[in-house]
C-alpha cells in the first residue's frame, strides 16, 4: 500500500476497511496485428482463465467485523452456490488473521455494505481471484489489531504475538474483541509479508464446510426461504411459446378469486399478488394473457440452424497449415453433436422484494449482485444505492443465476401493493425460461502420418451463443470478437505438438436464450475432440493414452497435462480392451489452465450403459481445500454423466420441452458411479480453476469405453445405444 | 377448512383450503423452511417429509390427508441438540454442496432406514429416487451406509 493509505480513516466501531490492489486486465498492443491475429491473441489469453478479483478497491467496503465474543465475521462479496467458496475464504482469512476457523463466520456481503463484486460469482474464479487479496486483507487487519493492541496495552508492537484471536506480549494479552472495543479510527499499515505456504494451518487442508451444519438441519438459508412480516406472494404470467411478446390481458376471472390482493398490469407483463402461493398461482392461471408469436418453432428448425458451415466462422486457433493439408487424400473425418441442455438447478429463480418509498430490499439467490441491484433500481426509477441486495445461499447456480431478472417483477409487484412480495417461477416456467446450454455440431478432420502421428487436425464447432447477449457482458462484443468465447470453451486443441492444428467457431443466434452453463462449451467440445482423438488412436493402432502423450508439447501447460494423464492412467490401472463385461475409456481436457484426465469403467447390459468407476487426476495448482476439490470433481463427474447420458431439451409446437424432472431425465442415485478415485497434483504454486474443469472429459471417456465393448461409436449426446 | 395434526411432536390446527399441498402449509403457514419446493409434481423429492413415518412428497399431498396424523420434517428429525444418525452421517461425509435438495434426501433416507436398517446398494438405488443437481450421490451413498452403522451401533 502507498503512503496515502496510511492516513487515519473514519472506521466505525468494530468494523474494518482494508484496501487491496485491483488486478489489471491484459492490455494488448493490437495496432500492428491483423484482426485475425489479435482475435486469436485475445482468445489464447481468455483460454488461460486467469481471473483477478475485480472488486473495487477505491470504494469503501467492509470485509471484517469483530464481535464481542471474539468472532470474526467475514463479509464475502462472492456468493456460496455449493462449490465451498465460503469455506475456502474462511480458511484463507483464518490463516493470516491467526484465529481458529471455528471463530470465522462467513456471511454474504449485502450490497449496502458496498463490498460488492462488480462482476459475478462464477467461472471457477472465486478462490483463484481472492487467494492473494484476501490473504493480504487478513494479514493487514491482523497488523492493525496488533498496532491498536500495542497502544492499548502500552507495549511495543514488536513484542506482540497473535494466537487464535488473542494478542499477547510483555505479560499482557487482549482478544481481538477487546482490542476493537471503543476504537473508532484505524490506521491501515502496509501489507505485511505473508506467511509461507508450509506455515498455513488451514490452507491446503481438508477442512469441513463452514455451512455444513446449517445444511444438515434444514436452516432457512436459501433465497426461497426468505420471509418478512406481512409478506405476500406474487405470480407473473408467462407464455409457453418461444419468442412470445406480451400484448395485454383479460384479468376479469382472476380479480375476485380467493386470496387475490391485486392484479398488476404493466406494459411488459401482467401479474397477481395474493395471500398465499397457491392463491397467487391459481389467480395467475385464470388470467387470459395475450401474446404475439411470430413463428411456431420446432426442433427441426433449431437443428437446421446448428450446422457447421452456416453463419460466420472465426478461426480461434491456428498453427501451421492444417487447412490445406486437410484438403488432401486420406483424411479421417467425423461429426459429433450435443443437445440443448437445461440448468435444472433445484431452487427456482425468484426473489423477495420489499419496496418502501424510494428504497428497496431484495432477498435473492443470485450470482450477479450488482446487475440485480442496477436492474431493480432502473425499473423502480430510484438510485442503485437505494436498492439493497441481500444475497442468500443459492440452491444451485451453474451459471443459471448470472442473470436474475425475476427480482424486477417482484419489485414492481411489491411497489404496487406496498408490502413485501415473494415471487418465484414454478418448475415449468423455470424450464421454459432457462438460459440453456446451447446445442452444438462439430466436424473433426485429421490426417495421420505413416508412423501413426497426427500431421494435421481441425475442429469446426457450430454453437448457439453463450457470452454474446448475456447480461453479464453489457457491451455487444460479437462484432469485435466474432467468436463467442463461451461457445468455443474447450474447443481449442491442447495437443500443441501436432504441427498443424486449427479450430474454427461458427456462431448461431437461436430464438431463445442460451448462455452460461457450468463449464460453458467445455463438455461438448471435449466430447468431440476427445472422442475423435480416440478414433484417431485406433486408426493409428496406438494406445489412446500414449497417443495423447505423443502429441503434447513440452512447456508448463503441456507438462501439467502429461502429468495428470500419466497419474490418472497409473491410478486407474489403465488397460485398453474389454475385461469381463467392462471396458475402460479415457479422455482429458484443459479448462482455464486446469488439466484433468479421467478413466471410466463401463459395462453395457442390453442397451443400458453403466458407469461403475471413474478415476480422475487433476492439477488445480494449490488446492485450498482438497476435500472440497474432490467434492467438485465428484459433482462434476455426476453432473457430466447426467448431461452426457440423459439430458435433452427439445422444441415442440413452439414450446421448449420437457418442463418437469423425469421427462427431463437426469442422473439419479442408481446412475452415479460407486467408485470415484481422485488424484490431485500441484503443478503451479497458486490456486486455479476447480468448479468446472472436471466436467470436461466424462462424456468422451464414456463414449470411448462403450466403443470398446460394443464396436459402436456414439457421436451424439445424450449417449444412447439402440 | 380446519385440519388438525401433529407436526414434529406438537399438535397443530390450520385453517386452509383442504386441497392445499402439505408443503405450503409446512413452509408458509408453520414457517418450517427446511422442506423445499422443487417441482410441485412429486418428481424431484426436494419436499420429502414423513407422514406416519412414511416418506411423502409433500408438494403433491393435500393437507386434508394429514388430519389426525403425525408429520415429521427435517426440523423434527433431530431431537434437541442431538442430530439424527442420518444428519450425523451427512456431516461426517461432508455431503452437501449447494444443500437445497439435502433435507429431502435425508428424510427419504431416514424413512428407508426405519424399514431396512442395513440397506444394500440396490436397496439404496431403489428407495432413494430424489434428484440432486450438484451430483452428491456418491457421498450420499457413503453417508447412507454410515448412517445405518451409526444407527445400529446406538440401538
Amino acid at each position: 500500500m502507498t503512503e496515502n493509505n496510511k492516513k487515519k480513516k473514519g472506521f466505525s466501531r468494530r468494523k474494518f476497511l482494508v484496501r487491496t490492489a485491483i488486478g489489471t486486465g491484459v492490455l494488448l498492443g493490437t495496432g500492428y496485428l491483423t484482426r485475425h491475429m489479435w482475435r486469436r491473441t485475445i482468445f489464447t489469453e481468455v483460454d488461460k482463465g486467469e481471473s483477478p478479483y475485480l472488486g473495487d478497491a477505491s470504494t469503501p467496503g467492509i470485509w471484517f467485523e469483530i464481535t464481542k465474543d471474539n468472532e470474526v465475521i467475514l463479509y464475502s462479496p462472492k456468493v456460496e452456490m455449493g462449490q465451498g467458496t465460503h469455506t475456502g475464504l474462511a480458511q484463507i482469512a483464518a490463516d493470516e488473521l491467526e484465529i481458529d476457523i471455528e471463530k470465522i463466520i462467513v456471511k454474504h456481503a449485502e450490497s449496502a455494505s458496498t463490498n460488492v463484486d462488480p462482476f459475478a460469482t462464477g467461472g471457477s474464479t472465486s478462490i483463484m481471484g481472492l487467494f492473494q487479496p484476501l490473504r493480504e486483507l487478513s494479514a493487514t487487519m491482523r497488523e492493525m489489531l496488533k498496532n491498536k493492541a500495542a497502544e492499548k496495552l502500552g507495549v511495543a508492537v514488536t513484542t506482540l504475538a497473535v494466537t487464535n484471536g488473542v494478542i499477547s506480549g510483555g505479560g499482557k494479552s487482549m482478544t481481538f474483541g477487546e482490542v476493537v472495543e471503543g476504537v473508532t479510527d484505524w490506521v491501515v499499515p502496509d501489507v505485511p509479508p505473508l506467511k509461507a505456504m508450509k506455515d498455513y494451518k488451514y490452507i491446503g487442508k481438508p477442512v469441513a464446510r463452514v455451512d455444513l451444519h446449517d445444511k444438515v438441519i434444514g436452516a432457512p438459508i436459501f433465497g426461497m426461504d426468505a420471509s418478512l412480516p406481512g409478506m405476500l406472494y406474487g405470480s407473473v404470467c408467462r407464455s409457453e411459446k418461444i419468442g412470445a411478446k406480451y400484448i395485454g390481458a383479460d384479468t376479469t376471472a382472476a380479480e375476485n378469486m380467493p386470496g387475490v390482493v391485486k392484479i398488476v398490469k404493466e406494459k411488459d407483463f401482467v401479474g397477481v399478488v395474493a395471500k398465499s402461493y397457491q392463491e397467487a398461482e391459481n389467480a395467475k392461471n385464470a388470467i387470459k394473457a395475450e401474446w404475439k408469436v411470430d413463428r411456431n418453432w420446432t426442433s427441426a428448425d433449431i437443428e437446421e440452424m446448428i450446422e457447421v458451415g452456416k453463419g460466420k466462422p472465426v478461426v480461434i486457433q491456428k498453427e501451421g497449415n492444417a487447412k490445406s493439408i486437410l484438403k488432401e487424400e486420406g483424411i479421417i473425418t467425423a461429426e459429433y453433436k450435443s443437445p440443448l441442455g437445461a440448468h435444472a438447478q433445484l431452487e427456482l429463480n425468484g426473489a423477495l422484494v420489499n419496496v418502501e418509498g424510494d428504497k428497496a430490499t431484495v432477498y435473492i439467490s443470485t450470482q450477479v449482485v450488482k446487475i440485480t441491484q442496477d436492474e431493480v433500481a432502473d425499473r423502480l426509477g430510484i438510485s442503485s444505492e437505494n436498492v439493497n441486495i441481500k444475497p442468500m445461499y443459492l440452491g444451485g447456480g451453474f451459471g443459471r443465476r448470472l442473470h436474475t431478472p425475476n427480482a424486477i417483477q417482484a419489485a414492481v409487484l411489491s411497489k404496487a401493493v406496498g408490502q413485501p412480495v415473494k415471487c418465484f417461477f414454478n418448475r415449468k416456467e423455470e424450464f421454459q425460461n432457462d438460459t440453456f446450454r446451447p446445442p452444438t455440431h462439430h466436424v473433426m478432420k485429421a490426417k495421420l502420418t505413416d508412423d501413426g502421428k497426427i500431421e494435421a487436425i481441425e475442429h469446426n464447432v457450430s454453437s448457439g451463443d453463450v457470452m454474446f447477449g448475456s447480461a453479464l457482458i453489457p457491451v455487444d462484443l460479437s462484432g469485435f470478437l466474432g467468436a463467442d468465447v463461451g461457445a468455443w470453451r474447450g474447443g481449442m486443441f491442447q495437443y500443441k505438438a501436432i504441427p498443424n492444428h486449427r479450430a474454427v467457431s461458427w456462431r448461431v443466434k437461436l430464438p431463445f436464450a442460451t448462455s452460461w452453463w457450468r463449464s460453458l462449451g467445455l463438455l461438448a467440445n471435449t466430447f468431440a475432440i476427445e472422442s475423435f482423438m480416440d478414433e484417431l488412436s485406433i486408426a493409428a493402432k496406438k494406445d489412446p493414452v500414449q497417443f495423447r502423450l505423443d502429441h503434447i508439447q513440452d512447456d508448463l501447460a503441456g507438462n501439467r497435462l502429461k502429468n495428470v494423464i500419466k497419474a490418472c492412467a497409473e491410478k486407474a490401472g489403465w488397460k485398453d480392451g474389454v475385461e469381463g463385461n467392462r471396458a475402460m475409456g479415457f479422455a482429458a481436457s484443459t479448462d482455464a489452465s486446469t488439466p484433468v484426465a479421467q478413466v471410466v469403467e463401463v459395462s453395457v447390459e442390453g442397451n443400458q450403459i453403466k458407469v461403475h468407476k471413474v478415476t480422475c487426476a487433476m492439477d488445480p495448482g494449490i488446492a485450498v481445500n482438497p476435500d472440497q476439490v474432490r467434492a467438485q470433481i465428484e459433482g462434476c463427474i455426476i453432473m457430466g454423466i447426467s448431461a452426457s447420458m440423459f439430458e435433452k431439451m427439445y422444441v415442440e409446437d413452439g414450446s421448449l420441452e420437457p418442463t418437469i424432472y423425469g421427462p427431463y431425465q437426469m442422473a439419479q442415485m442408481r446412475h452415479a458411479p460407486k467408485e470415484i478415485e481422485v488424484v490431485l497434483l500441484q503443478g503451479v504454486d497458486k490456486p486455479g480453476a476447480v468448479g468446472e474443469p472436471p466436467i470436461g472429459p466424462i462424456g468422451a471417456a464414456i463414449a470411448n469405453a462403450v466403443f470398446r465393448i460394443t464396436g459402436k461409436r456414439l457421436r451424439e449426446m445424450p449417449l444412447e445405444l439402440n | 377448512m380446519k385440519i388438525s395434526f401433529t407436526i414434529n411432536g406438537s399438535a397443530q390446527s390450520v385453517e386452509v383450503d383442504e386441497n392445499t399441498p402439505l408443503l405450503w402449509v409446512v413452509r408458509d403457514v408453520l414457517d418450517l423452511k427446511g422442506t423445499k419446493f422443487g417441482c410441485g409434481k412429486a418428481a424431484c423429492g426436494a419436499c420429502t417429509l414423513h407422514v406416519e413415518g412414511e416418506q411423502i412428497r409433500s408438494c403433491s399431498y393435500p393437507i386434508k390427508m394429514v388430519e389426525g396424523k403425525n408429520v415429521t420434517t427435517i426440523e423434527g428429525l433431530s431431537s434437541g441438540d442431538s442430530l439424527h444418525a442420518v444428519q450425523q452421517a451427512w456431516k461426517e461425509e461432508i455431503v452437501p454442496q449447494c444443500g437445497y435438495c439435502q433435507p429431502g434426501f435425508m428424510m427419504a433416507t431416514a424413512a428407508m432406514l426405519d424399514k431396512i436398517p442395513n440397506p444394500t446398494d440396490e436397496d439404496i438405488d431403489k428407495n432413494i429416487q430424489n434428484i440432486c443437481r450438484c451430483g452428491t450421490y456418491y457421498r450420499m451413498r457413503k453417508a447412507i451406509h454410515r448412517a445405518a452403522a451409526i444407527k445400529s451401533s446406538s440401538e
